[in-house]
């Protein structure tokens, strides 16, 4: 407190004992200043006012003008384009540009940020394990870009400074198998590294199982690969769990899951109970050291990495993840009645910061 | 005529200059590309049950929109009125829904539309004391209290400084300056840093200074309105008024304390005061101890340096704008300043300038100065 007459009251420590003085000598304190304090207050204050208990945002992002709604994000998946080499084998090409871009990151908050194609996260990047990819980088930025996956590759494709970091105005093409499968993500990794994550520089990468190749496990890889019949039945989501540093303290000021907070809140996620659900769920939460996800009423198996066709937890209703952890999410709302279910980060901070969501199963 | 082309000739050239910076921004090439500059002071708190109340002034390159509001590090519904963005040192008020806890610490932030970020601490949580009839009572008796009691109290050795010797009587009035000193830098230390709590671009605390320079100069131009320098009943109303206005200070500071939510130290704030104050009792009646003053003028005396204590308590509770606080501060140190003067002025008349180097004179000074500072430990 600055001000001159305030100033005196961190001397209060040393009138603790002064309490017993206090309340014979005047009383006045008491019924001039107290007595509506703290009971009422947090009587009033509980007021619920909607089903957010006030605990909100206030306004609604523009996503015309930021050119991507988080809803949106959810279920587009960019599968690309195949081409055919003079060879006869079989390419799967992308084009990402880096741009810098004011994005509102939140209702009337306008952060500089540096996006794969124009939006955080960049386009989710999908295809089939053992395919060749071939991504064509373009950096427009006015820094130094590159897109380093998660995956493997050669040293030469890895995406950091010194192979495969461009200039702006620069283009470089990235060429590997798709391997292993599971749900991934590729980043920026020039330096320094911290701000350009932060900065915007992220997306998912999944790479469905082939089954041809597990015969043992076929009809559960089958259910993994965009456009099988199996896979149809499933109703998928991607879920990148970031955060917004927007006044550049190393602390994030906002946390969403897809950049807008409460995006899914007041406009829930709408879920049909008869067919199961499968979250693609990423961590790239910069500066705190995890994440997680708690959904509220349900308890449901969990893939990490996405690298097995077994769950590697079963029957968990929280998951953390530390930052570029990642994993497979499926669950289940058949036997529930319709209604919101909450699912948020179950570090509270994080949820009331903007990382708080609710399912609409119906 | 050439007079007034050279009176014009120099606004022109101004008028040019401006239009120039303005108009062809010459300045944007340096820093083209830098995001605007933005300052937002929490200038006042008002707590209401289930609500925080923010009084805030905004400055900046360009009109501030405050986004988004956190308290204890979640966001909240709010309000702010007038609606949209705060102009260049405009004030707004930002209305919060939000149950706090009584006796408890909570943190707001404002996230303005550039991400910026302003914190406001409340330290300890409690109701602000709402004026109606019985509070503003209840907070007058502690006024009372704490200005025009201890005074009156002081003023009451009256008798006994009578029979005084005149040795004796320069050593009381050279108190009454170490007194005054001792107040002079209390009340502008206020200022200074209430001063440095207002937003940059008002120069709080050079309007301290200006403040407390204009009254000095105002005070003492009418204090010798007649050609003479106040003495006697005069003085003691001028010392008065000064000690008046270093009270409604000390009124602040208290009533400051009580909607900050620290009622034992207020307590112990009123305590300390009351002490402290008497001093300034006998420091108003110095000047009298030649004359035969009738009681009313004590009454006016006591009222005068008391009184504005009850004002400052008032005041206080309702957590006005360190801007004004700083002002407040600024004119009471102006209005000491220039009865420290007229009182040494006084024994200078009496017994020219080399009294002051005499150790009667230093002596009282420094007295008046350990005195004030040791019962100021006790606040």
């Amino acid at each position: 407190m600055g001000l001159g007459p305030f100033a005196r009251i961190p001397r209060r420590g040393l009138l603790r004992g002064g309490a017993m003085l206090a309340g014979m000598a005047f009383g006045v304190e008491r019924s001039a200043a107290g007595g509506r304090g703290g009971d009422d207050a947090s009587a009033a204050g509980h007021d619920m006012a909607g089903r957010h208990g006030r605990n909100r945002v206030v306004g609604t992002v523009d996503a015309d003008r930021n050119g991507f709604d988080p809803m949106d994000f959810l279920t587009e998946f960019d599968t690309g384009i195949i081409t055919t080499e003079p060879d006869g084998r079989q390419v799967r090409e992308w084009t990402i540009t880096a741009v810098d871009r004011e994005v509102e990151i939140a209702p009337g908050v306008f952060f500089p940020a540096w996006t794969y194609n124009g939006r955080i996260p960049g386009p989710t990047l999908r295809c089939t394990e053992g395919e060749r990819l071939r991504i064509r980088f373009l950096n427009a930025g006015s820094h130094p870009h590159t897109m380093h996956f998660h995956g493997i590759h050669s040293a030469r494709m890895d995406g950091v400074p010194g192979a495969g970091e461009i200039r702006p105005g620069e283009a470089f093409t990235y060429e590997f198998a798709a391997e292993p499968f599971g749900c991934h993500l590729y980043h920026c990794h020039s330096i320094p590294l911290k701000r350009h994550i932060h900065k915007g520089l992220y997306g998912a990468f999944i790479v469905d199982p082939d089954p041809d190749r597990h015969p043992l496990a076929r009809e559960d890889a089958a259910s993994r690969r965009l456009g099988t019949p199996q896979n149809a039945s499933w109703q998928e989501l991607v879920m990148v769990m970031n955060g917004f540093d927007t006044n550049f303290d190393d602390e994030n000021e906002f946390y969403a899951v897809n950049t807008i907070p409460f995006a899914y809140f007041d406009r829930p996620i709408r879920i049909d109970r008869s067919r199961p659900i499968r979250i693609y769920l990423i961590n790239i939460t910069e500066f705190d050291p995890i994440n997680s996800l708690h959904v509220h009423a349900n308890f449901f198996d969990y893939y990490d990495h996405g690298t097995t066709l077994t769950p590697t937890h079963r029957r968990i209703d929280t998951v953390m993840q530390c930052q570029a952890q990642r994993g497979i999410v499926e669950l289940s709302f058949a036997n529930h009645e319709p209604g919101l279910y909450m699912f948020h980060a179950h570090q509270t901070e994080f949820a009331e910061l903007g990382w708080m969501s609710h399912f609409e199963v119906v | 005529m050439v007079r007034f082309v050279w009176l014009a000739l120099p606004l022109l050239i101004l008028a040019a200059i401006v239009a120039y910076v303005l108009g062809a921004r010459p300045l944007d090439r340096i820093g083209a590309a830098a995001p605007p500059v933005e300052q937002v002071v929490v200038e006042g708190t008002r707590l209401r049950p289930g609500v925080i109340e923010l009084g805030i002034r905004a400055d900046g390159s360009q009109p501030i929109v405050i986004a988004q509001v956190q308290v204890d590090r979640a966001y909240r519904a709010f309000d702010i009125k007038p609606a949209g963005p705060v102009g260049r040192l405009d004030g707004a008020r930002v209305t919060i829904p939000y149950p706090w806890i009584g006796g408890e610490a909570h943190h707001v932030v404002l996230v303005t539309s550039t991400g910026a970020t302003f914190e406001h601490t409340v330290e300890v949580a409690q109701a602000t004391p709402e004026l109606d009839a019985g509070s503003l009572w209840q907070l007058a008796v502690i006024g009372l209290l704490l200005g025009v009691a201890p005074v009156a109290t002081g003023m009451l050795a009256f008798p006994a400084m009578r029979g005084l010797s005149a040795g004796t009587f320069d050593f009381l009035l050279a108190l009454t300056v170490g007194l005054l000193a001792y107040l002079f830098l209390d009340t502008l230390g206020e200022g200074l840093e209430a001063g440095s709590a207002s937003l940059e671009r008002l120069r709080g605390q050079t309007a301290v200074w200006v403040a407390a320079a204009l009254t000095a100069l105002g005070l003492f131009v009418a204090g010798r309105w007649r050609g003479a320098a106040p003495q006697g009943a005069a003085l003691a109303g001028f010392i008065a008024l000064g000690i008046g206005l270093h009270n409604l200070g000390e009124g602040l500071a208290v009533g400051g304390a009580l909607s900050a939510g620290a009622g034992a130290l207020a307590t112990f704030l009123v305590v300390g005061f009351i002490i402290h104050n008497v001093t300034e009792g006998i420091g108003i009646a110095a000047p009298l101890v030649r004359a035969t003053p009738p009681l009313s003028l004590f009454v006016l005396l006591a009222g005068l340096a008391g009184l504005p204590a009850v004002a400052g308590v008032w005041a206080g509770t309702q957590a006005p704008s360190p801007y004004w606080l700083a002002l407040c501060f600024g004119v009471g140190a102006g209005a000491i300043f220039q009865v420290m003067v007229e009182v040494t002025a006084l024994t200078v008349r009496k017994s020219g300038f080399v009294a002051l180097g005499g150790l009667n004179y230093a002596g009282g000074v420094a007295a008046g100065l350990l005195v004030m500072y040791a019962t100021a430990l006790l606040v």
